[in-house]
């Protein structure tokens, strides 16, 4: 089964989900010198390609690896494939919903229903395995969660780290709002209250032949 | 030898935007017009070097000269010539020689449209043009030169990368640039006014032809990217919410609201400290866009290479444009003379809430994009922010927007009669919700959420006539009055109409596509038949083919409605030779707007092969909205108020627009 150490069904070399043991100073530093801070410690060349779309290509460098990596794997299957289907529609529409929720954890930004990556796969086996255990969609999503950490969610949960993500725009529109109420009030009243000065009155006066 | 003149044309560019970014702000300063006058003089010279050194590349492509590295890494001799041609750009290193041949257009666009702006608003802008140009020069040559020379020569290429090997990518990333960088042009006036320390209705005028240009090839840049990811990557999605999509979406959110707030301040001189500020935000994001792409922080088909020294070169540009725009901001910002009061319910009212939805939205975006990356730098926890998210906190952002878009053209400025417009409006909504619920009708129902989506489709395109309708006065007056009448209204106010027109074609092709959209995976054998949208497919067998550069395994289908045979369709996986790398084309068969999308997947043992056909109602309206935006840009920008230079044939009243606006 996938999940267990040291041993994925694709051959992918196992990955931590969360490999946060280093202090943030160093990471910034890995961060800054524009390493990978995305895409999973997998080395690009022994990803399968997922949606046949090319988005692991790399150019020139990993050139032979790529030819090895190509000819030694079969040629993708684009997502769900007929075989994965469950029979009752109502529940296969269920597994479909929640794949597209979950990601694809060695592609970029691509979620199990759109992936064909082999760990997306097994991934979409695993959640229509516990839909027909009659697992409810938070069990399930709770499940993998369990096994692979919140980064498989495509919609995080709200939590302590993720409040500044889900509340900013509610927060900007209120600021933003209350700014902008602020600002009519105040050119309203400066502008429509301003009297004119002695000067401008005499000007207008000798303007106007009084 | 050629090429040798061309890297060093770069150079010379670089000598001449140094020249161009120090001498003319020194003369705008004392008042020394001689060099101020260098400032055109320079920025043209520099365009013509970058197109030098740009088209000696391009020949170095078309000629497969692989002696350059960049050549060699991304081209291939086999390659049919357009992509030769389109592999300049298709790598690192070219494409930025595109975007530096983009950034030194507008500046040569500036020099000989802006004849009239006063001299030393042109000369400050053209040096904020040429700070830039300096930037992205020393970036090129330091560490993305595409001059490198092999010794020896490698006979044959390793091919360009076949995802994009298409035709796409001749339009795609010109355009986008064309959007991208041509918000420099504000950038720079904004920058330009701050150093000034003044600013009035006559810079919105000036500006607002730029931001028009700009915003009009980025929606067009953006549609053509997102048909070309739907035709391109084999599983028919068109918008992924991928980081790399979000950073050409977010400048564009931007621009929009800079769209609007310029009209505003062109009208009303009120917004202009606003004004300023989103036109320095739009370009620090098509900045951050670059550098997201470019760095390698993000990995995706558009990130060519990797390389650690380049990620921390262009963060180093970065801040430095986007901090010190925004320090000059702080320090200038609070000089200049905001003026011009407005009521809530008018039409600048309206563009005031426009901008507070569209910059939110923006902010979301621009959250939801760089969350993960933050949080992981700071506490080392990993969480992914994708497509459900945006669709939720985007998705709710548009409603009020949308709803809100035909009110705005029928408030008067300054004071609106909001009943009036609800008067108008509420005809408007009626038609709509007939027209939704008639089509939902059609379709033998659905979600109900569906009916009332495709309402607010028809809203916005019925929306946007309803304001050419009352202004021509078709109501009221005889036909041919009105007719006549409706001819005479200004092509910015048929601009703005078809603008809000797109819109809604695109909503409408957004909903339809989400909620009608059906999709088949079976296994298909020789002589089979499936269903799809009302047409049924038969299945008839894979054969080999040979390209020139791929070999592929092409399936035939033969389509057919009601017994009768109306059309038939290849689709494909091929493999690249040269990468050995595999791709699917799509077989995709258009009836009117909706279109049969029909991909291959795997060969199952049994001699089946696994097919996905989806049916996809309406979806060239996604686009197609793109396309009426696009044009109502166009005619907007044809607009003689905002025809750059049409002033001019008058005697300069331009010097009177500009006076201190202390």
């Amino acid at each position: 089964m996938i999940g267990q150490k040291g041993q994925t069904p694709s051959g992918l070399p196992a990955i931590s989900p969360t490999r946060g043991e280093t202090g943030w100073s160093r990471r910034l530093v890995t961060w800054l010198s524009g390493l990978q801070a995305v895409a999973p410690t997998v080395a690009p060349y022994s990803l399968p390609p997922c949606g046949g779309d090319g988005r692991q290509a790399r150019g020139g460098l990993y050139y032979v690896l790529l030819i090895l990596a190509v000819v030694l794997t079969p040629l993708p299957a684009l997502a769900v494939n007929p075989d994965e289907v469950l029979k009752d529609p109502v529940l296969e529409e269920r597994a479909r919903n929640l794949s597209g929720q979950l990601r694809c954890m060695v592609c970029q930004n691509q979620s199990i229903d759109d992936s064909n990556a082999e760990l997306a796969r097994d991934l979409r086996v695993l959640v229509r395995e516990r839909i027909v255990g009659g697992d409810s969609d938070t069990q399930v999503i709770d499940y993998v969660v369990s096994r692979y950490g919140e980064f498989v969610l495509l919609k995080p949960r709200l939590s302590g780290k993720t409040i500044a993500l889900w509340s900013m725009p509610a927060v900007l529109l209120v600021v933003g709002g209350f700014c902008v109420f602020v600002m009519s009030r105040r050119r309203t009243r400066s502008g429509v209250e301003k009297p004119l000065t002695p000067e401008e009155q005499a000007r207008i006066d000798a303007l106007l032949g009084k | 030898m050629i090429i040798e003149i061309g890297h060093y044309a770069l150079v010379l560019a670089l000598a001449t935007a140094l020249i161009a970014s120090i001498l003319p702000v020194i003369g705008a300063r004392r008042g020394d017009t001689a060099l101020m006058d260098l400032a055109p003089l320079a920025t043209i010279t520099l365009f013509c070097l970058v197109a030098f050194s740009f088209s000696v590349l391009t020949w170095a492509y078309a000629v497969s000269d692989f002696s350059l590295l960049n050549v060699w890494e991304n081209s291939h001799s086999l390659m049919p010539m357009v992509y030769k041609i389109t592999g300049v750009w298709g790598n690192h290193e070219g494409s930025m020689m595109l975007w530096l041949l983009t950034l030194t257009l507008f500046s040569a666009l500036v020099a000989i449209f802006g004849r009239n702006l006063p001299d030393t608003l042109k000369a400050n802008v053209l040096t904020v043009q040429a700070w830039i140009t300096v930037a992205f020069l020393l970036f090129i040559l330091f560490t993305s030169n595409p001059f490198m020379r092999l010794d020896p020569a490698p006979a044959e290429g390793q091919d360009l990368n076949p995802v994009l090997q298409d035709f796409g990518l001749a339009i795609h990333p010109p355009l986008l640039y064309l959007g991208y960088v041509g918000f420099s042009v504000c950038f720079s006036f904004a920058v330009a006014a701050l150093i000034e320390g003044r600013i009035d209705a006559a810079w919105a005028r000036w500006v607002r032809p730029w931001t028009l240009a700009a915003w009009t090839f980025l929606t067009a840049g953006i549609a053509m990217g997102s048909y070309w990811a739907y035709y391109e990557l084999g599983w028919g999605g068109w918008w992924f919410w991928d980081p790399v999509e979000n950073a050409s979406f977010m400048p564009w959110l931007a621009g929009t609201a800079l769209l609007h707030s310029a009209l505003v301040m062109e009208k009303r001189e009120a917004l202009k400290i606003w004004t300023v500020l989103l036109a320095i935000m739009t370009f620090s994001l098509s900045l951050l866009g670059t550098f997201l792409v470019r760095s390698g922080v993000l990995t995706s088909v558009h990130a060519f290479a990797t390389d650690p020294s380049r990620g921390i070169f262009i963060l180093a540009i970065l801040s430095f444009f986007i901090g010190g725009a925004f320090v000059l901001f702080a320090w200038r910002a609070p000089q200049l003379k905001s003026g011009g009061l407005f009521a809530p319910i008018s039409r600048e009212g309206a563009l005031v809430l426009n901008n507070l939805i569209l910059t939110v939205s923006t902010a979301t975006v621009l959250t939801g994009t760089l969350y993960p990356l933050v949080l992981e730098t700071l506490t080392g926890e990993k969480i992914s922010v994708g497509a459900p998210f945006f669709n939720l906190s985007f998705g709710l952002l548009m409603i009020p927007l949308l709803l809100a878009v035909p009110f705005g053209p029928l408030l008067a400025w300054k004071r609106g009669d909001l009943l009036g417009a609800l008067q108008r409006i509420y005809v408007v909504a009626g038609m709509a919700l007939v027209a939704g619920f008639a089509f939902f009708y059609a379709q033998n129902g659905g979600p109900v959420l569906a009916a009332l989506g495709l309402a607010l489709g028809f809203y916005l395109i019925f929306g946007s006539l309803t304001d050419l309708w009352y202004r021509a006065n078709f109501g009221k007056l005889a036909f041919k009055i009105a007719f006549a009448r409706f001819k005479g209204l200004p092509r910015s106010a048929f601009g703005s109409a078809l603008a809000h027109m797109g819109l809604g074609v695109t909503v409408l092709g957004i909903v339809a596509v989400t909620t009608f959209e059906t999709e088949h995976v079976l296994e298909m054998k020789p002589g089979m038949r499936a269903e799809a949208g009302g047409y049924s497919l038969v299945f008839d067998g894979l054969r080999e083919a040979i390209g020139p550069n791929f070999t592929e395994e092409r399936g035939h289908f033969t389509v057919s409605r009601n017994g009768a045979v109306v059309a038939d369709v290849w689709s494909s996986k091929r493999i690249y030779t040269a990468r050995r790398m595999p791709t699917t084309e799509a077989g995709i068969l258009t009836f009117g707007a909706s279109q049969l999308y029909v991909s291959l997947g795997d060969p199952m043992t049994d001699g089946g092969i696994v097919v996905r056909i989806w049916w996809k109602p309406w979806i060239l309206f996604i686009w197609g909205g793109a396309v009426v935006m696009m044009i109502g840009g166009f005619v907007s920008l044809s607009d003689r108020r905002l025809r750059v230079g049409a002033p001019s044939r008058r005697a300069k009243p331009v010097k009177l627009a500009m006076e201190p606006a202390e």
